[in-house]
């Protein structure tokens, strides 16, 4: 599993085959987060930010224990938190959920991606961004169904969280699942970590007051590489909105699909990102805000 | 802990290794893989010191402890052996490296004499022996060896020791030692408060 | 902790109340969760708010701070009545069956027998067992205490050596009973009076907790989790009594999964609290000396219990080897100055016959009496209570020293909020501040909540200028022995003759000082039964081999062990657990003697076996005739079951008590309600003795008390945030990204009615001080219907100062929250109250 990353199965912008496709008797890797067992510690968010050295930024009290309104381009792990009054017997719920990429099956960001290699697919899941070769078009941003990759402003380079994709390659787990205290999060195959959150949303059905509990796994982007155990798996909304039914735009449908020809013919595929991103941000403003300052509030 | 895994570590970066290992050359620029930053450390078992849970923390330090080197700690990860944390770790648990490599960190001594308004250096010796010094003087001025009853009372009521959280058993047990044979008993720490 | 952190996986049901583990404790919250995924145990949370733990809670109440009593009396009530008590264990495992003196009152007007309005103080004669014959009958009082000719007063009084009993628990004046007759009063619709608590949600809770005892079934096991929300309280030590009580009536203590579990908050205050680093106690728990004690023997015999128990029972009455954890602790300080002539070098302890603690050393600094402080990694001023008054006392200090590795609050008081550049001129204390050692830089062990002693190594030489801790005291300590030796001072004996026989005296070596606190031998030793020899100058197998004739020395009776001639045992890594209870015997080394639970004994039915088969702690095995099992027996093991031995053989009686007799507790044997001392009603239970009659106010101008008719009727509580540590990570820019500004949570009703939204600042006033900040408001704080009254209750996190990295960049202004709250203790542990004090709260 742990080699898996040294093979790429799925590959942004690419003409022609991709290198790694076939090559390998992979296992998927998966992360499980039970929403029912986390408690808003955060202690997953300072794995993130401690292992992938990433940048301080500033932020600002917004009435809640959420650290930043959504996860910004130095920051790829962020709990949502939501006080939710249950309908049927009106007690207060307290919902918290870890944020970050999903590690899409058929990922909406490197099927939106004009640029040559610069999103991948390991053979065992993971995404990763490789922003050596990013145009900074911000294409994946719109293909993203859950709001995820985020543009560092100075550099126009995309970034997201990577799965820890080099402490997998050796044979560890992702900073963030070692941190947690509560064993909320937890990882391993697809098809183990399916079974782990099906077992305890069948408990929480049976021995805690959870009848809708289940487990979060969109079909709609061919499942996730992160899946959740919800208390009320009828309402994902309810976990800062997390979407009931994602699906990669069908702009980017259009594109990689009866398009395609067009990016295989492409010459150079940061034209058509360029392109893209004239399309979707006009021309370039230089007081841009800074997503790294001043809280970036929603 | 495990040697084995580092010699293995060396293969990090995709494009050489990979096409080494595999037999196939994936154009470096396409798949960078960060390097693992722990690859070369050294690791030591600590605990954390903050709260009463007490996790085992590795600290890893960069450099090989050769002669030449001076240390830096580039992580602290939970220890997967200790029996209460099993290697997870808080979000100040988890935020250790910060601590320990502070820019915050007091590194000289310094005075702040009376009327002043700011602080002044001050060299170790100098102030080691003033507050010897001081010490003397107080419990040589206030020291009471009979109470009103006449009884042998051996105490030193006017000065305090307040100790922390994060003091090492041993560190306590010279205080109390060092501090008692004085004759303190204003003798208090976090375990109160 | 009776138990500990991993032990918690074996629970069938959690109480976690006067603590907020998932935040304050996440990695060990994580056996709890480890409980509700593998054994579907249930999680009650009771809290002032809600917070992450009751996140993920099966039930949630939301107290006033400070009634906790009052909860947890109407539980007991709650048990009795619906027969959820284990009975075996009530009657054999503690002292329900004792009989009770004559002239004992229960407090039904807040008083126990014996007050003195005059003192404020207890006559405590009369809470003690009445004397018995072997058949357990009342015996005639064998020795009233008459006073002594010469006037001086008389000796106090003493448990019966035989107790009195009724193993029916039937006579009225027996323990079980008069508890029944002092919680009868604890109904649901009193509990939701004084709490706010609606009765219907409390009985929901009480119903759930004791559901473990349906039917008088023994096998489950229900664990009490709490913190400083229940010690921080002028009422603190008894809130924690009535867990203990609840859980021996329940039969939980002893037991895998059970126990009343003390989350301790720092990573080494119960090493702290075992070494002593406190004014009332010795290493081990010894009792201090007074100057009553006028000789070694005379200290002894006041501080060594002798067994009390109903006649056909045994006691171990462990305490009763004093002499020798006194003796072996004096030979570690003195060596060979402490001979048996001069009592040990008894003259040298100073002795103690008043109160010295946290709160009374502020208060005499404030008045002068104290002239130079220590502080090591102690920022006393941040920490309060009533910072205000220990700024205040710090000007009046000659000297302070303070040992830090970050800029703090204390060693800057001088320089505090408000303070003008004028006034600081006037502020005639000199302070030093001396750069220390970051825990990663030092070895050593820390203990943690679960009694474990872990070493920990250095993982990286000190930065800057920087000196290890240890390395200061003992210099400081050095030079001014140096100074003695030289210049001759008062009573110098104590100083001169102290051990310090370190390889390196300026920077004793951690391990040599564990080998000093385990203890070694002085002389060759045997053990009479087992042959087994120890030569002098080996380092003793643990504190059964301690002396009172001056053959042992020790530095701390209940660390023995630790380092013996086969190594330092809290280095140790094993981290295996054959039987997969969450023991994990080789790994590092708790007290006492490795023991992992506390009182294991009463794991077992009288007979020795097993209450249930599937947790099996410690048996009685019949072939080799001793206790033995997957931990190690708190117990005489070769006492057999039918000798009747009580399971707690730390108490006198053997057992657990239901009861606390004589000085045990500065309030009464039976805790009772009592109102914190800023409190928005009278007590509904005795609303002419309202507070804690007991509680001690202090009388400085900074010192001030409010009522609700000062205008001061909002409930306010304090508390630390997961994503920070006490006034520490304030510099640390990742944690501080967590949680940038400091905030009070207030509930949605209360913004509402104050014209306010969330991230407005709001100033909350005590009658002490005020601190502003904004506003979180948040469902999870809601309106509360006190004794017919709506109360509103804030939250306050502590985490903010003066110095930090915010805090220097001059985003905020900073200043404490302990500013707001009142220096006013608890009588027994002398714990301040940092939980429950009135505010008044207003737009900024």
């Amino acid at each position: 599993m742990s080699q898996a990353t040294l093979r790429i199965q799925k590959m942004s912008g690419h003409a022609g085959s991709v290198p790694g496709e076939d090559t390998q008797r992979g296992l998927t890797v998966c992360k499980l987060i039970d929403t029912t067992t986390c408690i808003g510690c955060k202690a997953c968010e300072v794995a993130c930010m401690e292992w992938n050295d990433l940048p301080f930024g500033e932020t600002v009290f917004d009435n809640t224990y959420q650290t930043m309104p959504e996860t910004r381009w130095n920051y790829w792990n962020l709990i949502l938190f939501n006080e939710h009054v249950r309908e049927d017997d009106g007690s207060l719920m307290w919902l918290m959920r870890k944020n970050q990429c999903m590690h899409c099956a058929e990922p909406g960001c490197l099927a939106a991606c004009p640029a040559d290699g610069a999103i991948v697919q390991y053979t065992n899941g993971i995404v990763d961004f490789q922003q050596a070769n990013c145009i900074g078009c911000g294409y994946c941003i719109t293909g993203c169904p859950f709001d995820i990759p985020k543009m560092n402003p100075k550099t126009n380079r995309v970034f997201k969280c990577t799965l820890c994709s080099d402490r997998v390659t050796e044979g560890l787990e992702p900073a963030c699942i070692k941190s947690c205290p509560t064993g909320c999060l937890h990882f391993g195959t697809k098809e183990d970590m399916l079974y782990l959150g099906g077992t305890r949303a069948k408990q929480l059905q049976e021995h805690s007051n959870y009848p809708k509990a289940g487990v979060y796994d969109p079909q709609g982007v061919g499942g996730t590489g992160v899946i959740y155990v919800l208390h009320d798996a009828s309402q994902p909304e309810l976990y800062g909105g997390l979407p009931a039914n994602p699906h990669v735009p069908w702009t980017v449908k259009l594109w990689k699909g009866p398009l395609k020809w067009l990016g295989n013919v492409a010459m150079v595929g940061g034209l058509i990102g360029l392109f893209v991103h004239y399309l979707r941000f006009g021309p370039k403003d230089r007081d841009e805000a800074d997503t790294n300052a001043g809280g970036a509030k929603s | 802990m495990n040697p084995t895994r580092r010699d293995f570590l060396k293969l990090t970066t995709i494009g050489g290794a990979a096409a080494a290992v595999f037999g196939f050359d994936l154009k470096p620029a396409y798949a960078q893989l960060r390097a693992l930053k722990i690859a070369r450390a050294s690791e030591t078992r600590s605990t954390c010191p903050y709260c009463a849970v007490g996790c085992g923390t590795i600290i890893y330090t960069i450099g090989d402890r050769a002669k030449n080197v001076t240390a830096q700690v580039v992580h602290v990860e939970g220890d997967p052996d200790h029996p209460t944390n099993r290697g997870t770790l808080c979000p100040k648990g988890a935020s250790l490296q910060q601590e320990i490599m502070n820019d915050r960190r007091l590194l000289k001594p310094l005075v702040r004499r009376p009327g002043g308004t700011d602080w002044e250096d001050i060299s170790w010796d100098q102030a080691l022996a003033e507050i010897a010094a001081k010490v003397k003087k107080t419990r040589d001025d206030t020291f009471v060896e009979k109470d009103a009853a006449g009884r042998t009372v051996n105490r030193l009521e006017s000065v305090a020791w307040i100790g922390g959280c994060t003091d090492t058993n041993e560190f306590n047990y010279l205080v109390v030692k060092s501090m008692r044979a004085l004759g303190v008993v204003h003798l208090e720490n976090q375990a109160r408060v | 902790m009776t138990n500990g952190w991993v032990d918690m996986k074996n629970t069938d049901m959690m109480l976690i109340m006067g603590g907020n583990p998932a935040e304050n404790h996440p990695c060990g919250f994580k056996w709890p969760v480890e409980a509700k995924r593998t054994r579907n145990a249930k999680i009650i949370s009771v809290d002032p708010r809600f917070t992450r733990t009751s996140a993920v809670a099966d039930l949630f109440c939301q107290i006033r701070a400070g009634t906790d009593i009052a909860f947890l009396g109407g539980v007991i009530r709650y048990a009795i009545e619906n027969n959820r008590i284990a009975k075996d264990y009530l009657v054999n495992y503690t002292n329900a069956a004792f009989i009770v003196k004559n002239g004992f009152k229960l407090p039904e007007d807040g008083l126990f027998s014996g007050f003195d309005a005059k003192t404020q103080l207890y006559d405590k004669s009369t809470w003690n067992y009445t004397g018995g014959d072997a058949s357990g009958k009342a015996a005639p009082e064998a020795h009233v205490a008459a006073p002594a000719a010469n006037g001086a007063p008389p000796p106090p009084a003493t448990l019966p050596e035989k107790v009195s009993y009724d193993f029916t628990l039937q006579n009225p004046d027996c323990v079980f009973q008069l508890l029944k007759k002092h919680y009868s009063r604890y109904t649901p619709e009193m509990v939701e009076r004084i709490t706010g608590i609606p009765k219907e949600q409390f009985l929901k809770a009480a119903d759930l907790f004791t559901s473990i005892r349906k039917d008088g079934d023994m096998k489950k096991v229900a664990t009490i989790i709490y913190a400083v929300g229940w010690t921080q309280h002028t009422f603190g030590t008894q809130i924690i009594r009535t867990a203990a009580m609840l859980q021996l009536l329940l039969g939980n203590v002893g037991r895998a999964g059970g126990g009343v579990n003390a989350l301790r908050g720092h990573s080494n205050i119960q090493g702290a609290t075992d070494m002593a680093g406190i004014f009332d106690n010795l290493p081990g728990y010894l009792k201090v000396p007074t100057p009553a004690d006028t000789s070694f023997e005379g200290w002894m015999k006041r501080i060594t219990p002798t067994p009390s128990k109903p006649a056909p029972w045994d006691s171990f009455n462990y305490w009763g080897n004093t002499p020798k954890f006194a003796t072996s602790y004096l030979k570690a300080l003195y060596g060979d100055a402490a001979t048996k002539q001069n009592g040990w070098a008894f003259d040298y302890l100073p002795k103690v016959d008043r109160n010295y603690s946290w709160g009374q050393l502020w208060d005499d600094m404030y008045n002068g009496n104290v002239k130079g402080m220590l502080a090591f990694g102690m920022n006393g001023v941040a920490i309060g209570p009533d910072s205000k008054k220990n700024i205040d006392a710090l000007k009046k200090a000659d000297w302070l020293v303070v040992g830090e590795i970050y800029p703090d609050e204390t060693s800057e008081f001088w320089r505090s909020p408000g303070i003008t550049q004028d006034e600081m001129k006037q502020i005639q204390t000199t302070v030093y501040r001396l750069p220390c050692a970051g825990f990663a830089e030092k070895d050593g062990s820390f203990t943690n909540s679960a009694r474990w002693l872990i070493w920990k190594n250095t993982a990286l030489p000190t930065p800057g200028d920087c000196r290890l801790d240890q390395a200061i005291v003992a210099q400081i300590f050095l030079k001014v022995r140096e100074l003695y030796k030289k210049d001759g001072g008062k009573f110098p004996d104590a100083i001169l003759n102290l051990t310090w026989n370190y390889s390196v005296p300026s920077n004793p070596p951690l391990a040599e000082v564990l080998k000093e606190v385990n203890g070694k031998a002085l002389a060759d030793l045997e053990d009479p039964t087992t042959k087994q020899q120890i030569k002098a100058g080996q380092q003793l197998p643990g504190f059964a081999w301690l002396k009172d004739d001056g053959t042992t020395s020790c530095g701390n009776w209940i660390y023995s062990g630790s380092f013996t001639e086969a190594g330092n045992q809290t280095a140790r890594r094993d981290p295996s657990d054959p039987s997969n209870m969450g023991v994990h015997p080789g790994w590092g080394w708790s007290w006492p003697a490795n023991r992992r639970v506390l009182y294991n004994r009463a794991s077992c039915d009288v007979d020795g076996k097993p209450w249930d088969a599937s947790r099996k702690q410690v048996w009685w095995n019949e072939g080799s005739q001793k206790w033995v099992g997957n931990d190690v027996p708190d117990f005489k093991v070769d006492s057999k079951p039918k000798d009747h031995m009580g399971p707690f053989i730390m108490n006198p009686e053997g057992v657990g008590r239901v009861f606390a007799p004589l000085g045990a507790f500065a309030e009464g044997p039976f805790p009772e309600h009592y109102e914190p001392i800023e409190s928005p009603i009278e007590n509904p239970l005795h609303p002419e003795q309202s507070h804690n009659p007991v509680v001690k106010r202090f009388k400085t101008p900074d010192d001030k008390y409010a009522t609700p008719k000062d205008g001061y009727a909002v409930v306010c509580t304090t508390y630390r945030l997961t994503e920070l540590y006490h006034y520490w990570t304030k510099n640390n820019p990742m944690n501080v990204q967590l949680v940038p500004e400091p905030f009070i949570e207030i509930s949605a009703e209360m913004a509402q009615e104050m014209g306010i939204t969330g991230g407005e600042k709001i100033k909350v006033s005590s009658i002490r001080g005020t601190y502003i900040a904004k506003a979180m408001v948040t469902k999870r704080i809601k309106a509360m219907q006190i004794d017919g009254k709506k109360v509103y209750q804030i939250g306050i996190p502590i985490h903010q100062g003066y110095r930090g990295i915010k805090e220097d960049e001059d985003k905020d202004a900073r200043t404490l929250v302990n500013l707001l709250t009142p220096t006013v203790f608890d009588p027994n542990a002398y714990t301040p109250e940092f939980k429950g004090f009135l505010v008044k709260v207003e737009k900024a």
